[in-house]
């Protein structure tokens, strides 16, 4: 499938601040499932650094302005052709030992809430395969966590997610992580690009979802949010330990002031 | 774990008691060992004996007015307190042979070497996890193993610059390394003005004795950070040294050692990313960065990339380590080698990496995750230091022998509970060195860190930082527990 | 160099003449307690000394009456009052702290060894110490570092950064002493050009060190519009504005030539050099002396950002 994006984020200063560094994770890398056709990132007056590859095989890259500013607006645009792989993760050059995504982080640390599903998601399943187990934990977040908006915002912790038993894509990604964690499989964060239009899901384009490494097969997608594992209408952009870890963009406003966030993203699927 | 606490450190080895234990001093004396005084210290004793009183309290006072006036005025290893106040500086020095310096040289050069190999390998291939010798969780799941730089190579494979080997000594040829600092260890800044101030003080001293110099120091870790530079800088690389700030207990020795290799002292706020590169702000407008000797975590290095609320840092910094457009000494998460649990394989890197057998030991160590010495652990926890993994700062321990019954048995139940989250290790008996008493000079326990620097060479200057414990008896040489400081000589071969 | 260092530099010695300042402020007004009680009383002078200080507000609140002995406190040792001598010598000696490596050891050991003698002073009993005892200590200890500054700092860009922040912070105290005593001493324009039979004009002088200079200059006799003329437009007094303006000018066109690079800095250096000397009395006069003076410390102060946003942020391309 041929998936065109057009993804815009607009930062409105109150008063004009005296400069902005970001680093960005929002250029797709090529891997099974995942060819990239064309691909830009456009912010005008900034100077961009390299695109360079982290350990992850994410494409990084610096932007800074360095001179006083009202508003910034950073435009990605590309086409990208995907294949359903079933949520594998394959072809992806990556350096980072599995086991390294063991560690939980102050947004993915376990509560009682999230040990409870674990363990009743699990039960009687130890004769079950790693894969049917994870695709278990996935249904059960999914299960937990009603899909709903508002109720959580961009630095809620898994634990604070289950305690308010609704979320967005974030929420689901970062419990499933935990509970992951707890069932002893890696798992991490994934951002990334979600053509939902077609079957009219109310998810957000720009969205999330965790992958978990099941030995013998490698990383897997899961979609909690979705109840299904990526395939041909994602985009996977980067990955990390949580949603600020693995964000596509971070940035720091130097001289501070009072900011108005717009993000606009169209996924099209191109006619053929 | 930067902070090392006495009874971390120097548990009383009961475990090995027996022959030499059994005499009337247990520890060894550095200057009077069993047979005698030691030839080492002969002119050292005709110095002290010839000393009239009257004028050994005049050249302290004249010590302590040079050391206030170099402003040598701040706690080391970030103990905190008074940033006014002096560490106690004793006269007598701390003395070893050519031929002792060696051994100690090649040992210590030698886990330099071993830890690089372990930071270059552990964020490569693990191949030392593949083969099975230490435990990839050990590594892997460690906080302080960044994610981030994982497939990384720093220039030249190097991503500990200056490693800092903390040792104690028991006895004529034993020594035990307590920790590996390999951070930013600090203190070397005591051991050059330490130096400087005997040669003021007592300069026949060194006419005397054939005291090898140590002040070539700052000129080997300049041209240690520049042979690091990054392969982009086509020029003489500007080195920088970035300090947390002047509120830094250790600021002292920053402002001293940028100033000794002339490069400058930097906070975060005076670096910024643009493009490619890292640039300083001065006077007359950006200058480029090649090398950054920093003084400060990981976790601050930068916010877009560690911990978001730091301001120490510089935003974007990690963007440009990793594309090759500046060095940071040490590197990113070198802070890995740094662990006690990792500490206690440093002798199988040495194996593994080099085919070497390791020159140096490390204090026995008991893991207490495996049943047969959690079982050693249990049966002999009076005798025992006992520590929680990832503690640091002498919290979460138990000091055997120093503690009553109670406590023991306390202890011993959350051993129980959670065996894992323990080591142990045997109380050692720390050398004891003549130091400057009321009346005389009397034994105290010892330690000594010296500094190696790892670059496209690996050097060692002849000499390191001596604590004192200056209370009788006192195994603690921290300086905010009333440890001093000693100048360290190694005596050239006549 | 680093421009943060430019900045412990500039600031090192703002604050050691504010040191100064408050000192000699101390001084003048311990010289009027000891005159006569008359007019206004020293209650009416103490407390003009406070308003240049703009600290007037700050010290009622803290210590209610105006006492002298609390007011010596206050302008001397009182590390809440941000101009007390403690205050700004403190201030002084954490930025040299900072920037140690680019002073000689000579000036960090004179401003190390008094920041020493300061507290041994704060140590000792109040009633012992006696407020001349204090000033000339001050003055003592602000010749001593110059003195160390000028015979040893290397004359590099660091050393015009040092002199800025003397020359800057100096004409900003000047301004606003002159302007005090004005209000307090001439509240009606009709004593403008009258002779002053004034012994505190004379405190005035005497706390500048410029008791006999003056006499020297204008033979003697005390006048309004010459005590403000050699404050403002004598070249050869070292604390009038003009002098303060030429120092600033001198300082930073050796910077220029040092980096081969004018900046904006110059440009309005050079337009207030070129007001006041061409400035006469009667002019100033016309404009209301308490106008220009406001006028001259808002330049003065513009000047100061000025040179702060071309060197001191690292900010200016």
């Amino acid at each position: 499938m041929i998936l065109n994006v057009l993804h815009k984020t607009r930062y409105d200063f109150q008063t004009p601040v005296r400069g902005i560094i970001q680093s960005l994770r929002l250029t797709p890398a090529k891997c099974d499932g995942q060819e990239v056709v064309d691909w830009r990132v456009d912010i005008p007056e900034a100077i961009m650094g390299t695109l360079f590859r982290d350990g992850a095989g994410d494409y990084i890259q610096a932007a800074s302005i360095r001179m006083p500013c009202s508003h910034i607006e950073v435009t990605v645009s590309g086409t990208v052709d995907t294949t359903d792989t079933s949520g594998v993760l394959r072809g992806h050059r990556e350096r980072v030992p599995p086991r390294a995504y063991m560690r939980a982080t102050p947004r993915t640390k376990p509560n009682r809430a999230i040990r409870d599903l674990v363990e009743t998601a699990l039960k009687g399943q130890e004769e079950t395969s790693a894969l049917e187990r994870a695709h278990l934990l996935c249904a059960a977040v999914a299960d937990a966590l009603p899909y709903k908006p508002g109720a959580t915002h961009a630095h809620t912790t898994a634990a604070e997610a289950m305690n308010a038993g609704v979320g967005v894509c974030q929420d689901h990604t970062q419990v499933l992580i935990a509970a992951a964690h707890l069932a002893d499989m890696p798992a991490r964060y994934v951002s990334g690009y979600l053509n939902a239009t077609e079957d009219g899901t109310p998810h957000e384009a720009s969205h999330a979802w965790a992958e978990i490494f099941i030995d013998g097969l490698g990383w897997v997608g899961f979609d909690a949010s979705n109840k299904s594992c990526p395939n041909e209408h994602y985009i996977r952009l980067g990955s990390g330990l949580d949603a600020q870890d693995a964000a596509p963009i971070r940035g720091l406003v130097l001289g501070g002031a009072e900011e108005k966030l717009d993000v606009t993203v169209v996924i099209e699927a191109q006619q053929q | 774990m930067g902070i090392f606490t006495f009874q971390s450190l120097l548990p009383l080895m009961r475990a090995r008691q027996g022959e030499a234990q059994t005499m009337a001093d247990p520890f060894f004396n550095e200057m009077y060992a069993q047979d005698g005084l030691r030839p080492l210290y002969q002119r050292l004793e005709n110095w002290y004996q010839n000393m009239p009183s009257e004028f050994r309290a005049l050249k302290q006072a004249e010590a302590e007015d040079l050391f206030r006036r170099y402003g040598i005025t701040f706690a080391v290893y970030g103990e905190g307190g008074d940033p006014d106040r002096l560490i106690p500086f004793d006269m007598f020095p701390r003395v070893f042979a050519a031929d002792e310096w060696r051994r100690l040289e090649r040992g210590i050069k030698q886990r330099a070497r071993a830890l690089n190999a372990f930071l270059s390998d552990v964020y490569d291939r693990g191949e030392i996890i593949r083969a099975g010798r230490i435990p990839a969780d050990l590594v892997y799941r460690n906080e302080a193993y960044e994610v981030a730089v994982a497939g990384f190579r720093p220039p030249l494979g190097v991503f500990n610059h200056i490693v800092g080997i903390d040792l104690v000594r028991t006895g004529p040829d034993q020594f035990y390394v307590l920790e590996d600092n390999c951070r930013t260890p600090s203190g070397v800044s005591y051991m050059l003005e330490n130096r400087e101030v005997m040669m003021r003080m007592f300069p026949h001293l060194f006419q005397e004795n054939r005291v090898a110099p140590v002040d070539n120091y700052a000129r080997l870790l300049k041209r240690t950070l520049a042979s690091v530079a990054p392969q982009k800088c086509e020029r003489d690389p500007n080195v920088v040294l970035l300090t947390p700030g002047h509120f830094n207990s250790a600021y002292y020795e920053h402002s001293f050692l940028a100033d000794l290799m002339g490069i400058e002292l930097v906070e975060g706020q005076d670096l910024f990313v643009e493009g490619d590169f890292c640039w300083m702000r001065t006077t007359e407008g950006p200058k480029k960065v090649d090398v950054i000797y920093r003084r400060i975590d990981d976790a601050f290095l930068d916010p877009l990339c560690f911990r978001p609320d730091s301001t120490l840092g510089v935003p974007g910094l990690m963007n440009v380590y990793r594309s090759g457009g500046v060095t940071i000494c040490s590197a990113p998460g070198a802070e890995v080698a740094d662990d006690k649990a990792i500490y206690t394989y440093v002798p199988e890197m040495v194996r593994f990496y080099l085919g070497e057998a390791p020159i140096l030991e490390n204090v026995p160590t008991w893991q207490c995750a495996k049943p047969d010495d959690l079982k050693y652990v249990q049966e002999n926890i009076a005798e025992l230091v006992v520590k929680e993994v990832h503690g640091s700062g002498g919290y979460g321990m138990l000091v055997g022998p120093k503690s009553d019954k109670a406590t023991i048995e306390t202890f011993a139940a959350k051993l129980a509970e959670n065996p894992s989250n323990y080591i142990a290790q045997p109380t050692l008996a720390l050398s004891t060195c003549p130091t400057f008493v009321e009346d005389g000079i009397a034994p105290r326990h010892v330690d000594l860190r010296p500094y190696c620097l790892v670059g496209r060479d690996i050097e060692l200057v002849p000499g390191g930082l001596t604590r004192v414990a200056l209370t009788e008896g006192s195994l603690v040489v921290n300086s905010s527990q009333g440890g001093g400081v000693k100048d360290t000589w190694v005596i050239a071969e006549e | 160099m680093l421009s943060r260092t430019a900045a412990n530099l500039f600031w090192m010695t703002r604050y050691l003449e504010r040191s100064e300042t408050t000192a000699r402020l101390l001084d003048m007004g311990f010289r009027n307690a000891l005159l006569p009680n008359t007019g206004g009383g020293f209650r009416n002078e103490w407390s003009a000394i406070l308003q240049s200080k703009g600290a007037l507000q700050e010290f009622t609140e803290k210590y209610g009456e105006l006492k002298q002995r609390n007011i010596e406190t206050f302008l001397f040792f009182d590390l809440d009052n941000p101009s007390s001598v403690a205050a700004c010598l403190r201030a002084a000696r954490e930025n040299a702290r900072i920037v140690r490596t680019a002073l000689t050891s000579q000036v960090w050991d004179a401003i190390n060894v008094s920041y020493q003698e300061l507290k041994a002073l704060q140590r000792r009993e109040r009633s012992s110490l006696e407020v001349p005892e204090l000033t000339d200590w001050s003055l003592r200890t602000a010749a001593l570092i110059r003195g160390a500054i000028e015979t040893t700092q290397l004359r590099n860009d660091g050393y015009q950064f040092m002199n800025l922040g003397y020359a800057v912070e100096r004409a900003d105290n000047t301004a606003r002493l002159l302007d005090v005593k004005y209000y307090v001493l001439l509240p009606s324009v009709a004593y403008i050009g009258s002779g002053l039979d004034n012994y505190q004009w004379t405190a005035l002088l005497r706390a500048l060190s410029a008791h006999r200079a003056y006499s020297w200059a204008y033979g003697g006799e005390l006048s309004a519009a010459q005590i403000a003329h050699f404050l403002i437009l004598n070249p050869k007094f070292p604390r009038s504005l003009l002098s303060c303006c030429l120092e600033v000018n001198a300082h930073l066109d050796q910077l220029a030539r040092i980096y081969d690079r004018s900046t904006p800095a110059q440009e309005a250096a050079r337009k207030l050099l070129g007001e006041l000397a061409e400035a006469r009395m009667d002019d100033i006069f016309d404009e209301g002396l308490h106008e220009f003076l406001s006028r001259m410390i808002s330049e003065n102060a513009g000047l100061g950002q000025c040179i702060q946003d071309q060197y001191l942020t690292g900010d200016a391309r």
